[in-house]
């Protein structure tokens, strides 16, 4: 018997739309955050930023997505280095994640000065 | 999550496989680091979060978490999470004609022209997120 797992779509799709929001965005804030002078990213800029909701929104997309992008690429780098997780322990695990980190991006993000 | 995969009554061989296989070939070596690049990508993020968390603080605390971002450990990481992140956004990109294609009209739109929009755009919007995020 084969056994379809009909959520999968859904997680391809915020795989795929993480994929999208990597690429565009983490490079240049990997440089911001560890390569740039503390000043040019400095605490008062960043409240000022943080307290425009379009930057809010973005924030949290920015940390969000990509998470469910990098759960869904090691749920299936795991399997092939041979990681044998009984049922779907493995996905519920590292989805599990994701949606954990989600909240608390939305909950940080929302909370912010 | 169960893959589909039939279940057969009786025994049937598998061919054992080393977990060491992507590293015989240079494709599958890319390939894996080309998936762990996903990894580094949500390390940096989340301590991005605890950055942004931290704003909530202070600016003592946020003062010192940056002074902590500068030590050579994070240094390091930042060095190896960003040629991973380049490294996946190339990838991503250099896909992008097969993923998504174009067509205008009866022309199908070829996929360099696709990918080299597709970095154009990433280096757009890299300037974008600069201008926006320093000062």
């Amino acid at each position: 018997m084969y056994e379809v797992n009909k959520t999968e779509p859904f997680w391809w799709g915020l795989f795929s739309l993480g994929g999208v929001v990597a690429a565009l965005f983490v490079p240049i804030h990997i440089i911001m955050v560890g390569f740039l002078s503390a000043e040019a990213v400095g605490y008062h800029q960043m409240v000022a930023l943080v307290g425009n909701p379009l930057i809010k929104l973005y924030l949290f997309t920015l940390v969000s997505l990509p998470l469910f992008h990098a759960a869904h690429r090691l749920r299936f780098a795991l399997k092939d280095l041979g990681l044998k997780v009984a049922g779907g322990l493995l996905g519920v695990f590292l989805y599990g994640g994701a949606v954990f980190g989600t909240m608390v991006a939305a909950y940080i993000v929302a909370t912010l000065p | 999550m169960k893959q589909p995969e039939p279940e057969y009554t009786y025994p049937t061989y598998h061919r054992p496989i080393p977990a060491t296989w992507w590293l015989r070939d240079r494709k599958y070596f890319l390939f894996m680091m080309r998936e762990l690049s996903s990894f580094f990508i949500a390390v940096f993020l989340l301590i991005y979060l605890y950055g942004l968390s931290l704003l909530s603080k202070g600016q003592a605390a946020y003062g010192q978490f940056q002074e902590t971002l500068r030590s050579g450990g994070f240094t390091l990481f930042f060095v190896v999470a960003f040629i991973f992140a380049v490294y996946h956004s190339w990838t991503w990109w250099s896909i992008m004609g097969k993923v998504q294609v174009v067509r205008l009209g009866d022309h199908k739109v070829p996929e360099r022209v696709i990918t080299a929009v597709a970095l154009a755009g990433w280096v757009v919007a890299s300037a974008v997120v600069l201008f926006v995020f320093t000062r």
